[in-house]
C-alpha cells in the first residue's frame, strides 16, 4: 500500500502458550 | 470502532477491535475521519487534496475494512461472558510478609506498612500455609507467582527464606513451578539478600522515586531522615548484579514533581535499565494528589519520555519504561485482554495472620475479606463479583479505545473512588490512554528506523 503502512481463552503480556 | 491521533510526526489509527495498527499519510488520515460520515464524492469537495489523491487513499481504506482490519466492530461481548463463566484457578499469591516498615513514605497506601491494623510479621506457618493454599486450589496450572509484599518485605527476610525453600519442596512433589518476586525500599539490602534474591526472584522491584530531593521528600525514614543515598548505591549494585535483568526501579509521582519525565531520565542516567515511574493514587483532599488540571502537563511529561526514549534507543543506550511496553504482534488472546487483572479470583493478597483479600489493595477493608488460608474461600460471592468484573461491565470502557490494552482498569481505584469495582477512575483511564498512544507511536518510530536502516543497507549494495 502506498498510504498505509500496517504495524501489526495487559498489552504487555505474551500468552503462555505462544 | 476506530482510534486516530497525531503524536510526535506520526499519524497513527487503531481499529480498536481488530487490533490492528496502521501508520498513514495526512490524505488517509483525513479520508479515514469522514469515510463513515460522507461518500467519496462528498470527501472530495470537503477535503483539500487533488480528486486522485482522494480516491487512491479511499481505495486503500476500502481494502483495508474489506480485509478485516479498518471498521472491525466489537463481537466480543457474548464472548467475554462465556469466558467469565469457566471455572478459574488461582494463579498467584500477594503475601504480606510484613505489615511493617522502616520507611514513613508520605503517599503510602498502606499506611507506612501497616494497612489500618497494628504492626505484623507473617510466620512461617502462615507462609507455609499460603503455599498449600495456592497449590490446592491451581488446578493444573504449572507456573505460580508468589509475591513477597509488605510493608518492607527485608523486615521479615528469614521468613521469606523459609517459605522459598518450602516451596521448592513443593515444587517436586506437585510438578509446580514458583516465579518469586519482591519489592524493598533497599535500606535494610545487604550482599546475602541480594545474592539470595539473584538466585531465587523472578524479579526484584527496587522502590525509588527518582531525583534525591523527590524521593527523600516523599520517603522518609520513620525517624524523617533522609534514604536516597543509602538506597541508591545498594540499588545499583542490586541491578548489576542482576546484569540488568529481572527487575525494576519503580518510583511513584505525585503533583509535587509533574516533570517526573526528569526522575525517569535521572534514573536512566544512573545506569537503571528497567523502569517504572507510576501515578500517586491519593484521595482528593490530599496535597500531592494528581488533579484534573494536571493533566496536559503530565500528557506532555510522557510525550517528552517517549521522545527521549526513541532518542536513546537510536543512540544504542535504551532503556525500557513499564508503561509503554507494548506487544503489537504478539500478546495475549482477546479473552485475556477483556477480561481484567485476575483479582479476587487469580490473584489473592494474604495477610501476616493469613487472611484472604481480592488483591494487595483491599487489604485491611474487613467487607472485602474472602477467606483464610487455612480453611480457603468463605465469602464466594465477593469472589463472583469480581469475576464478572469486565470491560462490558463498565460503561465507559464499552467506549474506550484503550480497553484491549488496559483490560478494564483497578477494581480498588474504581472502589476507592466510587465504592463500586464496576466503576472507573477518571485520571487514571485518562493517562492509561495517553499511555497506550504514546506506546504505539515508539513501536511506529522504531519500525520507521528499521524501514530506513534496510533501505540504506539496499542502496549501500
Amino acid at each position: 500500500m502506498k498510504h498505509v503502512k500496517t504495524l501489526t481463552g495487559v498489552g504487555n503480556q505474551t500468552c503462555e502458550n505462544e | 470502532m476506530v482510534h486516530q491521533y497525531k503524536n510526535n510526526g506520526y499519524n497513527i489509527v487503531m481499529d480498536v477491535c481488530s487490533g490492528a495498527i496502521h501508520v498513514v499519510d495526512d490524505v488517509t488520515y483525513d479520508v479515514i475521519a469522514l469515510f463513515e460520515k460522507c461518500d467519496l464524492e462528498d470527501m472530495k469537495t470537503k477535503l483539500t487534496y487533488t480528486p486522485a489523491e482522494i480516491e487512491e487513499a479511499y481505495g486503500e481504506v476500502e481494502e483495508l475494512k474489506k480485509e478485516g482490519l479498518l471498521f472491525t466492530e466489537d463481537n466480543y461481548e457474548d464472548y467475554i461472558q462465556e469466558v467469565k463463566e469457566r471455572k478459574t484457578v488461582v494463579k498467584a499469591l500477594c503475601l504480606h510478609i510484613a505489615h511493617d516498615c522502616n520507611l514513613a513514605c508520605r503517599y503510602c497506601f498502606a499506611g507506612e506498612g501497616e494497612y489500618k491494623g497494628d504492626r505484623s510479621l507473617m510466620s512461617e506457618e502462615v507462609g507455609k500455609a499460603a503455599l498449600d493454599f495456592l497449590v490446592a486450589n491451581s488446578g493444573n496450572r504449572h507456573n505460580l507467582e508468589v509475591d513477597f509484599f509488605g510493608g518492607e518485605p527485608t523486615l521479615n527476610f528469614g521468613v521469606v527464606r523459609k517459605i522459598v525453600e518450602y516451596g521448592r519442596e513443593l515444587e517436586k512433589m506437585h510438578d509446580k513451578h514458583f516465579r518469586f518476586t519482591f519489592t524493598t525500599n533497599g535500606l535494610l539490602v545487604n550482599d546475602e539478600i541480594m545474592e539470595f534474591s539473584n538466585r531465587e526472584m523472578d524479579n526484584v522491584v527496587m522502590s525509588i522515586d527518582g531525583r534525591k530531593e523527590v524521593h527523600d521528600r516523599m520517603r522518609p525514614t520513620r525517624g524523617g531522615k533522609n534514604s536516597y543515598d543509602v538506597i541508591l548505591p545498594k540499588f545499583l549494585r542490586f541491578a548489576q548484579s542482576r546484569n540488568h535483568q529481572r527487575y525494576y526501579a519503580r518510583g511513584t509521582f505525585t503533583r509535587e514533581n509533574l516533570d517526573f519525565s526528569q526522575d525517569v531520565i535521572h534514573l536512566a542516567d544512573l545506569g537503571f535499565k528497567q523502569i517504572s515511574m507510576e501515578p500517586v493514587v491519593g484521595l482528593p483532599e490530599e496535597p500531592y494528589s494528581i488533579r484534573e488540571e494536571d493533566l496536559p502537563q503530565i500528557f506532555h511529561e510522557y510525550d517528552l519520555l517517549a521522545r527521549e526514549l526513541i532518542r536513546r534507543n537510536r543512540e544504542g543506550r535504551p532503556f525500557q519504561f513499564f508503561h509503554f511496553m507494548i506487544d503489537l504482534t504478539g500478546g495475549p488472546c482477546v479473552a485475556k485482554r477483556l477480561s481484567g487483572c485476575g483479582s479476587g479470583t487469580e490473584y489473592l493478597a494474604v495477610t501476616p495472620w493469613g487472611d484472604l483479600y481480592p488483591c494487595h489493595q483491599f487489604v485491611g477493608e474487613d467487607e472485602f475479606k474472602v477467606g483464610d488460608v487455612f480453611h480457603g474461600i468463605n465469602k464466594p460471592e465477593i469472589c463472583d463479583e469480581f469475576r464478572n468484573c469486565n470491560v462490558y461491565t463498565k460503561e465507559k470502557c464499552k467506549e474506550c479505545f484503550a480497553r484491549f490494552y488496559c483490560s478494564g482498569g483497578c477494581a480498588a481505584n474504581a472502589w476507592k473512588f466510587h465504592g463500586n469495582i464496576n466503576e472507573t477512575y477518571d485520571l487514571s483511564c485518562q493517562m492509561e490512554r495517553k499511555r497506550v498512544e504514546c506506546a504505539i507511536m515508539i513501536k511506529a518510530a522504531m519500525a520507521e528506523e528499521r524501514e530506513n536502516m534496510n533501505n540504506g543497507e539496499e542502496t549501500q549494495q
